[in-house]
């Protein structure tokens, strides 16, 4: 079985997002990205499948700026075995679309016919939560969201779904798109060695014009701004005085 | 201009409090039509007609609509829109996975987590882990929207709208629901809670994890944790208050041994009042926080649950 994997080139998860004060939006120009920290889970969950034997082949694909190819050689270098990158901006702050995404993501299927698409819940930066779920229903496939558990076996996926209050499980008939939740796994580091053979690796370019998509965006961002702050309160010396402060307050 | 809201309907029951807050944050934009759907859900549509503002409430019951799978609940969905122009749902994670489903049969773009609305077209959302907000206004014809309920307040009840019952689809087969492994607690509901005592990394352990849960119970409130302690296995994740985890806004929060990384103050900073006990006094969550204690929360934890 071909397993694709999206993964998405996002602000570094350990950097502290900055709001431009124009409002026109994050600042991510000479900002470190990286990997989507939940798309690392889904690459490292494709290769433990190959490990077991359950697949064949690791497709990644990234879909937006040029430099998202520093992205997909790092899923190569983690152990997936071919990219294709698809540049729909040339704009950094350009955030393509989930629908867009998704309908890119779509095409890719029809050609490459993988029989598990397995990507992260959510990208850090727009917090959409909805490209997986937009492609499973482009598909007219099932779906499987938040994983924290995998199990495939012949043409059913049994799969741990971290929902509120708890965990669901169901099975769902592949093919599948499955979005992945922290838990799943934990996504190795690349080797050295592995960086090198990486570089040789094959990378396709293509651009939405090759699939036939639109990536106009839906959605107009009229503006972007910081969160309201809250007033700083006080520091108290002692659980008593802390109670008293909480029961004055009315809070016990 | 008609809005269509789904209930959040769990074992045939209405999670009042957050189809309560959808119904608020859904009124600038229209008359509402509820939708109840599940194997079964008479109850939660007769529970949600007496939601003050709604003004019709549709009743699916079908067991391919049990346990929400996304696939049969989004055809659902899309069968019954219609002239609705807003389609919208509290932002749980039932509701999460199945509007971008929707959104996509629709070929319309998906608006997630809603924290404000401006007007029918333009909506404010969180982004980046809730160090910005973003204004964001619809091209589509179309909206499908799911409401960040920490946001918005529940809406009251004396209401008395119609109830219809509404035929399912054709169950498409594609997904079987196994079993339900929720965890079985007295304690409030997380998200919905008036106190939420959330512990991080610097409980330590998931045995002194038990500390924090007999606080909790000493205040009647819901047990929450910093990823950091999900992590670090001293908590499940069900727990985890962030932008990765659950986003909660009770009366009071108190945040032991977080040191409130950006996540998860995005998760809380909502909450109406905050305490902190740290023993890192340039810890962020200070920063936040209405009442700070800088303490050993070893100490200050068992003083704190003798004293209440």
């Amino acid at each position: 079985m071909k397993v694709l994997v999206p993964v998405k080139r996002v602000i570094d998860y350990n950097v502290k997002v900055r709001v431009k004060a124009d409002g026109s939006g994050v600042d991510l120009a000479n900002v470190k990205m990286s990997m989507n920290p939940f798309d690392e889970i889904s690459v490292e969950q494709a290769i433990r499948l190959k490990e077991a034997g359950q697949v064949d082949e690791i497709v990644v694909v990234s879909i937006g700026v040029k430099q998202a190819q520093e992205t997909l050689r790092t899923a190569l270098a983690m152990g997936a075995d071919r990219a294709i990158l698809v540049v729909a901006t040339d704009d950094l702050h350009n955030d393509i679309e989930p629908l867009a995404v998704a309908k890119i993501l779509k095409a890719i299927v029809d050609e490459e016919k993988p029989g598990l698409v397995l990507t992260g819940k959510q990208a850090i930066d727009n917090d959409m939560n909805a490209t997986g779920q937009m492609l499973s229903a482009l598909l007219g496939w099932s779906q499987a969201t938040f994983a924290s558990e995998v199990e495939i076996a012949g043409d059913k996926a049994k799969v741990s779904r971290e929902v509120d209050g708890g965990m669901q499980t169901i099975e769902v008939t592949m093919p599948t798109v499955i979005t992945v939740d922290l838990r799943l796994n934990e996504p190795r580091y690349a080797s050295l060695p592995n960086i090198m053979k990486a570089k040789k690796k094959q990378m396709d370019e293509k651009t939405p014009a090759n699939y036939g998509v639109d990536v106009t965006n839906r959605l107009e961002i009229v503006k972007t701004v910081e969160p309201a702050e809250r007033a700083a309160g006080i520091k108290v010396a002692s659980v008593d005085e802390l109670v008293a402060k909480l029961k004055e307050a009315g809070a016990v | 201009m008609a809005v269509l809201l789904l209930a959040e309907v769990t074992d045939g029951e209405l999670a009042m409090d957050a189809t309560a807050k959808a119904v608020t944050a859904a009124k600038p934009l229209g008359k509402i039509t509820i939708l109840a759907a599940g194997g079964s859900a008479a109850a939660a549509g007769d529970a949600a007609s007496k939601i003050d503002g709604v003004s019709k409430v549709l009743v699916a019951e079908d067991a391919s609509l049990g346990h929400r799978l996304a696939e049969s609940t989004a055809a659902l969905i899309v069968s019954l829109v219609g002239d609705f122009e807003h389609i919208v749902a509290p932002a749980t994670t039932d509701a999460k996975n199945v509007m971008p489903r929707v959104a996509a049969l629709l070929d319309v773009m998906m608006i997630s987590d809603a924290s404000g609305v401006v007007d029918a077209n333009t909506f404010e959302r969180p982004v980046y882990a809730g160090n910005a907000v973003q204004t964001v206004r619809s091209s589509d014809a179309k909206k499908v929207i799911t409401f960040r309920t920490s946001t918005f307040d529940a809406a009251g009840g004396g209401g008395s709208a119609v109830v219809e019952a509404v035929g399912a689809v054709t169950n498409p087969g594609l997904s079987e629901w196994i079993e339900d492994k929720l965890a079985a607690s007295d304690r409030p509901e997380l998200t919905s809670a008036g106190v939420v005592v959330s512990g991080g990394r610097g409980v330590g352990s998931e045995d002194d994890f038990a500390m924090i849960e007999k606080l909790a119970d000493k205040l009647g409130a819901a047990v929450g944790a910093s990823r950091a302690a999900v992590d670090s296995g001293y908590a499940p994740n069900d727990w985890q208050v962030g932008q990765t985890g659950k986003v909660v806004a009770p009366d009071l929060y108190v945040a032991i041994g977080i040191s409130g990384a950006i996540q998860h103050l995005a998760g809380m900073k909502d909450s109406k009042i905050i305490v902190a006990i740290n023993k890192d006094e340039e810890a962020p969550i200070f920063q936040v926080a209405d009442f700070g204690l800088v303490a050993d929360l070893f100490e200050a934890v068992p003083q704190l649950i003798e004293k209440l």
